[in-house]
């Protein structure tokens, strides 16, 4: 097999993020200058969305003899994941540096967490998949426990370690039997091999479930979503700002990748399992939402709900579907961002803005943060004509064109129990007075700006949703050829 | 097949070992070892079984993987036996709602 230096071409933005990150580790190391690192990280970002958008559009191409994809999905998930990350840079610079965390590591790790993340986005084989797993999740551990002296972020990081790894552990059983059963790990060949002939059907469904399991575990929903509430909590804010963001995108492109790219043939097996686990997520994560008073803890439950309507776009099995549970995935780390930047904005001053109560009044002490959050609130809430609304409605259409009417009353119901949390949170800010010991909230030039856009775009989008909703469908359509 | 049932045996031993598991960290790390060293023995006798070296090397890469996630798993124990002053599991009791 020759290689040439040509057939690196798809994978050029990894290769670019992977020697930045190294870059700024070594410069962290030398200089401990915060500032240099984090203008690197921010040239990383743009750098690498610049390299994709270049290759954007020239079609599928492979890398690494077929083990790499790069295709329009890929394109678009990488795009938003550099968004979303260049945002969660900028919301956390004050808090990081707030509490001595603002070093050269934490954009290390969060640049490392990103390119695996970007590996998992373009994976066409197994074990691309997983390396690209786990370099993410190894990146996140460390991240989550990056505040060593806090106990909380310290336990929290113990209790993501131990579960993460259970989940590899049930992903890798999962491929271990699927790959004896077909013989290879290309996710493509995989695919014909399993369309070509019945095969021990037991089996297939016995990796399938491990499989899933651990998918499970990865995307947080119901029955696996028992570590997600205390990480969220536990975490330093500004992290639990980026769990929300490029990981969830690649979990996306994870569960895409294993069930439709590799195992579609076998859709009358997983299906069954998603529907479940898309029920019990949309029914604990808006419930168990109502009863809590922390809020990085509600939001917590928010994303469990949030991820069941991904789901929910998957198992349709049709282009439709797809499309409007990739449009689901941007659309919520949108929303997610958002929010969480919000919360590590109010984090100031030696406060943390955790409890629910910390909102109260947010109106007058600052109009401008309470009208973003409020908007943020209405769309993730799923109110017209907020971008939220267009992404659950996307979503059930999908369903229902699918035939699966019930899951879509099941849906509606429990978006609309949800609707109460969310706007509690706009009650709280609107129509309370402010706690008396409550800060003055100072200004952070840089991310107040991004704040702005990013909840505009939620409305925006929301007034013209077609062009997302278009190219989410053709970049599906394109990738699913 | 023998060795899938070892397999499975492993890994079954080091599922229960992650839950029932009341009293020490450490035996969770191991419990985590133990499960990536069942998964090998599932893609070396299927390797075997098949004829075919991709099994193979992905064990390579689950050892590789398996020892740099020990060495992040005993960095955060040690951080948490900082904070806590202890590595017994019942004490992770800190967030809960």
């Amino acid at each position: 097999m020759n290689f040439t230096l040509s057939d690196l071409a798809p994978a050029l933005p990894e290769v670019f993020v992977l020697a930045m990150a190294c870059g700024i580790l070594l410069f962290g190391a030398l200089t401990r200058d915060s500032r240099l690192a984090h203008v690197l990280t921010l040239l990383t970002l743009l750098g690498a969305a610049a390299l994709t958008a270049f290759t954007a559009g020239s079609g599928t191409s492979h890398a690494f003899g077929g083990q790499f994809v790069d295709d329009a999905m890929a394109d678009v998930l990488k795009l938003m994941s550099y968004f979303a990350t260049l945002a969660v840079v900028v919301y956390s610079r004050a808090y990081l540096a707030e509490r001595g965390l603002w070093r050269g590591e934490f954009h290390a790790l969060t640049l490392l967490a990103l390119l695996g993340a970007m590996v998992m986005i373009s994976a066409n084989h197994f074990l691309v998949l997983y390396v690209g797993l786990e370099l993410m999740s190894l990146s996140l551990y460390a991240l989550v426990a990056f505040q060593r002296d806090s106990a909380l972020a310290t336990e929290a990081g113990m209790k993501y370690f131990v579960l993460g790894a259970l989940a590899s552990g049930l992903l890798l059983y999962g491929m271990s039997l699927i790959y004896g059963l077909t013989g290879t790990l290309e996710l493509p060949t995989m695919q014909a091999i399993l369309r070509a002939g019945a095969r021990d059907s037991l089996l297939l469904a016995f990796g399938l479930v491990f499989l899933v399991a651990g998918l499970g575990f990865k995307l947080g929903v119901a029955p696996f979503h028992m570590w997600l509430p205390d990480i969220y909590q536990g975490a330093p804010t500004a992290v639990t700002l980026f769990l929300g963001s490029a990981p969830k995108l690649a979990a996306f492109a994870f569960t895409m990748r294993l069930l439709v790219d590799g195992l579609e043939p076998a859709i009358g097996d997983w299906q069954g399992m998603l529907a479940v686990m898309a029920v019990l997520s949309l029914a604990i994560g808006n419930l168990a939402a109502i009863m809590q008073s922390n809020i990085k803890r509600m939001l917590a439950y928010s994303t469990i709900s949030h991820m069941g309507f991904v789901l929910l776009g998957v198992l349709t099995g049709s282009l439709a579907g797809y499309s409007s549970g990739l449009y689901y995935a941007i659309i919520y780390v949108l929303m997610g961002v958002g929010t969480f930047g919000l919360v590590v904005y109010l984090s100031q001053g030696g406060f943390e803005a955790d409890a629910l109560d910390d909102y109260k009044g947010l109106n007058q002490r600052h109009p401008w943060l309470a009208a973003i959050m409020a908007m943020l609130m209405f769309s993730l809430a799923g109110l017209p004509p907020f971008v939220g609304f267009y992404a659950k409605l996307y979503v059930l259409q999908a369903l229902v064109g699918a035939d699966w009417i019930w899951l879509a009353v099941v849906a509606v119901l429990f978006s609309l129990i949800g609707a109460f949390y969310y706007l509690r949170v706009v009650k709280l800010m609107y129509f309370d007075s402010p706690v008396a010991d409550a800060p003055v909230v100072a200004r952070q030039g840089g991310a107040q700006v991004l704040l702005s856009v990013n909840g505009l775009a939620v409305l925006v989008l929301g007034l013209v949703p077609q062009a997302l909703i278009a190219l989410c469908n053709q970049a599906m359509q394109l990738s699913l050829q | 097949m023998h060795y899938l049932i070892l397999g499975s045996i492993l890994f079954a031993i080091s599922v229960v070992g992650i839950f029932l598991n009341r009293k020490n960290v450490l035996i969770l790390l191991m419990a985590i070892e133990l499960m990536l060293l069942a998964v090998n023995i599932n893609f070396v006798a299927f390797s075997a079984y098949l004829n075919d070296m991709a099994g193979q090397v992905f064990v390579f890469f689950i050892l590789t993987v398996a020892a740099a996630e020990a060495a992040i798993g005993l960095a955060i124990l040690v951080a948490l036996f900082r904070n806590l002053k202890s590595i017994n599991v019942e004490d992770l009791d800190g967030l809960k709602g």
